[in-house]
């Protein structure tokens, strides 16, 4: 299929402001990551229709992420030959999946966060606009996912209450960074905590859950997953994402 | 991900990204045919051919039904561009509708053929016709629901089951068998069936 050319060849890409496609690294990584630990669902889900589900999300986010790592480069280059420390992805979702609740927090918090920036950015000049104008709709039904299973298990039985209510606390502290400034994204970052915390303290309440106190960012490491830093099952992650490709470069289906 | 989904940043949106466009245009053949003029009997029918591709996830609809296909043009030298959009960002059909649409082409003597993915304007099922909806509800498949001002996610209005007509009808998943459909039950005839939802 060598005519499915990529649109976005080298001439392409460096020819756009160096500051426009400057975004599409660390979010591109976002999806990236997010879809594999979703991935890892596959086989283990609770309910045949929560295996089908995670799997749709995660084939979402690869969709979004193939399209952004195209814009810096070769794709499989950048998901299975870099090293840790040159991703770029939030350490939210590089997180475990946890159990099912501590995965269904994991989505409430990102995919209310990427619902809104997507948002902005689709209404942006940001040549990311056009992908973003997209995806923002894809991940309307995320967080309508996560929604929902937040308030099924935050108001359902005991113990399902109390698993939510500790994935929620556990991951509290990687919110934060979804606020920190990205270089080549131009958002309002105060609207978007505003309405993020807004949303989320919505469907906290209404699940009859406690949104967690503390702070939004943990010790020196939490809040740098931008800057490389990320935190250890990170490591074991990418090591399993890229042992095929690296033990097997050029292998194809 | 050996086969790339081209990223070609169309936009109206205004002049710096006009420029970007531009950009991944020159990469490209010429598009002097690209500007939106009255296609030529030859474009129509080659784009007639590409659009009765059927649909590799559901066979039942065209291309030209669900409304994936961008445009056809022909240029100067006999080279055949064709933009095509996915539903889904990560749709993985593209792959194959790509290479389906190039070798109908190829069938009918069309050798120099490039299809590229476009991103913008976003797909919307608005884009299914209305053949295309009559087709999905024979095959079993409820229609998505036309678009209201209210979002994308329209929770409010019923779905009609495609088996019995009855509007008493649940909602199982969000995500059925792929990510365009969502999983229902009829409450009436007790059938379970894919929606096609709303986008």
């Amino acid at each position: 299929m060598t005519t499915h050319s990529a649109s976005t060849s080298p001439s392409a890409a460096t020819s756009a402001p160096a500051s426009s496609t400057a975004a599409a690294l660390p979010l591109g990584d976002d999806a990236l990551v997010l879809s594999h630990r979703l991935g890892e669902w596959a086989g283990h889900a609770p309910v045949l229709e929560e295996e089908v589900a995670l799997a749709n999300i995660a084939l979402d986010l690869l969709g979004q992420a193939r399209v952004l790592l195209s814009l810096v480069g070769d794709e499989d280059e950048l998901a299975y030959l870099r090293e840790e420390r040159a991703f770029r992805n939030v350490q939210l979702v590089e997180q475990p999946n946890g159990d099912f609740a501590h995965t269904i927090a994991r989505q409430l918090y990102f995919s209310t966060y990427q619902h809104l920036m997507y948002g902005q950015l689709a209404a942006s000049d940001s040549p990311l606009a056009p992908l973003a104008a997209k995806a923002v709709k894809e991940v309307a039904y995320h967080q309508d996912h996560a929604e929902q299973w937040t308030l099924r298990l935050g108001d359902g039985t005991a113990e399902s209450h109390e698993r939510m209510q500790r994935g929620l606390d556990a991951l509290w502290r990687f919110t934060g960074e979804l606020f920190e400034p990205v270089a080549g994204l131009d958002l309002d970052r105060e609207a978007l905590r505003e309405r993020w915390t807004a949303m989320v303290t919505a469907v906290i309440g209404k699940a009859t859950l406690t949104v967690p106190e503390g702070p939004q960012s943990g010790a020196w490491t939490a809040g740098a997953g931008r800057e490389g830093l990320h935190t250890e099952p990170f490591g074991r992650m990418l090591a399993e994402m890229q042992h095929l490709h690296r033990s097997h470069p050029g292998a194809s289906w | 991900m050996v086969t790339t989904a081209a990223y070609t940043p169309h936009t109206a949106h205004n002049t710096h990204t006009a420029h970007t466009a531009h950009a991944a245009h020159a990469a490209h053949t010429d598009h002097t045919a690209h500007a939106p003029s009255t296609p030529t009997p030859l474009e129509a029918e080659l784009r007639a051919l590409a659009g009765s591709v059927p649909d590799p996830e559901l066979p039942v609809l065209t291309l030209g039904e669900l409304g994936v296909l961008r445009s056809v043009h022909v240029s100067g030298t006999g080279h055949v561009d064709v933009e095509l959009t996915p539903t889904y960002t990560g749709c993985p059909a593209i792959e194959a509708m790509s290479a389906d649409i190039e070798q109908v082409l190829r069938e009918h003597g069309r050798h120099d053929v490039t299809v590229r993915t476009v991103l913008s304007p976003a797909w919307s099922t608005d884009d299914i016709s209305a053949e295309g909806r009559r087709k999905l509800a024979e095959f079993g498949i409820a229609p998505p629901r036309p678009h209201t001002a209210d979002g994308p996610v329209p929770l409010s209005l019923t779905v009609r089951c495609p088996h019995c007509g009855s509007t008493d009808t649940e909602l199982l998943s969000r995500f059925s068998s792929t990510a365009c459909k969502a999983l229902r039950r009829c409450v009436a005839c007790q059938e379970p069936f894919d929606h096609f939802k709303e986008l």
